[in-house]
């Protein structure tokens, strides 16, 4: 069962720091377009019409969505089994990872990679890994190659808080520092690395400290505040595209259902209801659509109808997935290489 | 044409692909290290710079995961392990990702990637320093896997594994690094997925792979003499594998020896027979024989080398015991 640690402190204090209203408006949009992207998910999860393990980002939203508003869209991009918002945030096409979600043939891999696998290299997505740590030093070669090209290209890796305990983040980390690459390793710290919290496995609760070890700029942002994150984000962006090496940013957050599927692991005894319900009290989204209400950068109405617009997106979305064909079974063998005999 | 050895060959391969293609860099733990991994980046990092000839820290992991990340974004990079037995530390990159990459995305993104590994065996350097095993990796969907056994083929060999749209594994082999024969000296590439056949002969095939190729040909020149005419096939890609010059050569003879150096179990060997059997079950003369490492770690002692590293003698041996 959870400990102190994972108590939240206060709700995300928010600082309006002169972004445009448009800017403010996509940041609270790509937050709902992931929020309700997953929560129906979810429920189709529980109606057994989805199969694929579905990880669900739902909490976290304001992580994916601050980082990738300081990118540029030909900026790569690299995940995890966690990755929807991450897709989504980047500007992948949300049908297309509906339509994978769902097994489809117009997935955006053809339903031969499922939730975990996904896909936009038009966005900089070069796909996601479902091995934990994975894309730590995948992501550090896009770097690699873009330092070589000489090219403004940077990388961002996110990652959970349960890669730090993966060598491969270490020797990732280490490499990345020492040859000064362009990349930023996004820590989203949401406590638990499956089912195990983190005072069950680390001694201190430092991963920051472990990447300025190897050389790495640190920085923390509250993972429930988009402002935050964001800041964050383009100070760290700032640093890599003039060749100042690599930054980890460390976001603290949580997610709110379970490691895999749409329940809350209460049942399994491994979180209370009561940490759940005081992180739910924290949802990065309400939070900032009361502060773009208060600050009167938007009404109300104009939040409800941002989600409004949301839910109408998600649902043509899985209409569409629903009306696309299984993938040919002929196939099933295409594509293992590329170019001949395929 | 000029001679050279088989180290030069590999050495040559990698100055002409990095004058020719500013996508192809090359990584790996050694380059700037006095040996300069067996004389085959001799000279490379004073011609290219560090930018494209990249020394690392010991992180197989990380070095080879970063080279697989870079081909996806178009660079053609070659990563190499000085000895196969550390890149077991490289596993997770070239099995779950870069094997997988093309297929599991629906082939978005593809990864053009050379992994260089190399078997550096003998001298009593035991279980951890002498390891071939290409077997494992032809065992993995995705890979195409390539053991030169001739400088000529050392040298098109890896610029055909470079040019390729694939992850190639390319397997060097420091007990051939000296022999020597004429190979051209401009660029040109040895296909992948075929192989060649080495020695014609009528009464029994000899598919031999890496250093026992060698061993073939004097076992070949042996057998000659007593009257035994042997076909030697080295089929200079493992996987995909060329099997129809297997198969038609082997329905010429009715015989066949697999020389593989490998540990047996579920290894190439096994596979080939499987495919023989299979095709020419009822063509053959006799069963298969196997000429393969043993099913044991890797000894030092110079004594125990001897016993367990195959060589001219133990396929003469298996050739004979068909007759």
């Amino acid at each position: 069962m959870s400990g102190s640690i994972n108590c939240p402190p206060q709700p995300p204090q928010f600082r309006n720091d002169g972004l445009r209203p448009d800017e403010h408006r996509k940041l609270l949009a790509t937050m709902m377009r992931i929020r309700v992207f997953e929560e129906r998910i979810a429920d189709l999860v529980l109606e057994k019409k989805i199969i694929t393990p579905c990880h669900l980002y739902t909490g976290q939203e304001a992580v994916a969505t601050g980082v990738c508003h300081a990118l540029n869209s030909d900026d790569y991009l690299f995940g995890t089994h966690r990755s929807h918002g991450h897709y989504l945030a980047k500007g992948g096409n949300l049908k297309a990872a509906m339509a994978e979600i769902f097994g489809r043939a117009t997935g955006c891999s053809k339903g031969r990679g499922g939730s975990m696998h996904l896909v936009a290299p038009e966005v900089g997505i070069l796909g996601t890994s479902s091995i934990v740590s994975g894309s730590m030093s995948i992501s550090v070669g896009t770097a690699l190659a873009e330092s070589i090209r000489g090219s403004q290209r940077i990388t961002v890796v996110f990652h959970g808080d349960g890669v730090p305990e993966e060598g491969s983040w270490h020797e990732s980390a280490n490499l990345a520092a020492v040859k000064r690459l362009p990349i930023i390793f996004v820590c989203e710290n949401n406590l638990y690395c499956t089912h195990l919290a983190l005072d069950k496995r680390r001694v201190h609760d430092n991963i920051p400290e472990m990447a300025k070890a190897h050389g790495f700029k640190t920085l923390a942002a509250d993972g429930n505040n988009v402002l935050e994150v964001l800041a964050a984000a383009r100070q760290a962006v700032k640093t890599a595209r003039a060749g100042e090496g690599p930054t980890l940013i460390e976001c603290r957050t949580y997610r709110w259902r379970g490691h895999v599927g749409p329940n809350y692991d209460v049942d399994l005894g491994l979180r209370d209801q009561q940490e759940i319900d005081a992180w739910k009290d924290r949802c990065p989204i309400k939070h900032f659509g009361n502060f773009l209400v208060d600050e009167k950068i938007m009404t109300r109405a104009e939040v409800d109808k941002v989600w409004q617009e949301a839910c109408a997106e998600v649902e043509q979305a899985i209409s569409y997935s629903l009306a696309s064909p299984y993938p040919d079974a002929a196939d099933v063998t295409k594509n293992v290489y590329r170019g001949a005999g395929q | 044409m000029t001679v050279i050895s088989y180290a030069k060959a590999i050495n040559e391969a990698h100055r002409q692909l990095l004058a020719t293609d500013e996508r192809v860099f090359l990584i790996g733990q050694g380059v700037e290290s006095p040996w300069c991994v067996g004389t085959t980046t001799l000279g490379l990092v004073e011609q290219f710079g560090t930018t494209r000839v990249i020394d690392t820290p010991i992180s197989e992991l990380a070095v080879t995961g970063s080279a697989i990340g870079a081909a996806m974004t178009g660079m053609r990079p070659i990563v190499f392990h000085p000895r196969m037995d550390f890149m077991y530390l490289a596993l997770d990159p070239i099995i779950n990702h870069c094997a997988s990459w093309h297929y599991m995305f629906g082939g978005a993104v593809n990864v053009p990637v050379t992994i260089r590994g190399i078997v550096n065996r003998g001298n009593e350097q035991a279980a951890q320093h002498s390891q071939s095993p290409y077997s494992l990796y032809c065992h993995v969907p995705g890979l195409k896997v390539v053991a030169p056994a001739s400088p000529y083929d050392a040298k098109g060999l890896l610029v055909a594994a470079v040019r390729d749209d694939n992850p190639v594994l390319y397997i060097d082999d420091r007990w051939l690094y000296q022999t020597e024969e004429e190979v051209p000296d401009e660029i040109y590439e040895v296909p992948l997925g075929k192989g060649k056949i080495c020695r014609e002969g009528a009464d029994v095939t000899v598919v031999a792979v890496s250093y026992l190729v060698k061993e073939a040909m004097t076992a070949a020149a042996e057998l000659a003499k007593q009257g035994i005419s042997v076909e030697v096939i080295d089929p200079r890609t493992l996987k995909p594998l060329d099997t129809d010059l297997i198969l038609s050569s082997v329905k010429k003879t009715g015989r066949l020896v697999i020389a593989d150096p490998d540990n047996p179990i579920c290894s190439l060997g096994d596979h080939i027979s499987s495919l023989v059997y299979g095709s020419l079950f009822g063509s053959l003369k006799t069963s298969i024989q196997r000429v393969n490492l043993p099913d044991c770690p890797v000894p030092a002692s110079t004594s125990l080398e001897k016993a367990y590293f195959p060589n001219y003698q133990s396929i003469i041996a298996a050739v004979k015991r068909m007759f």
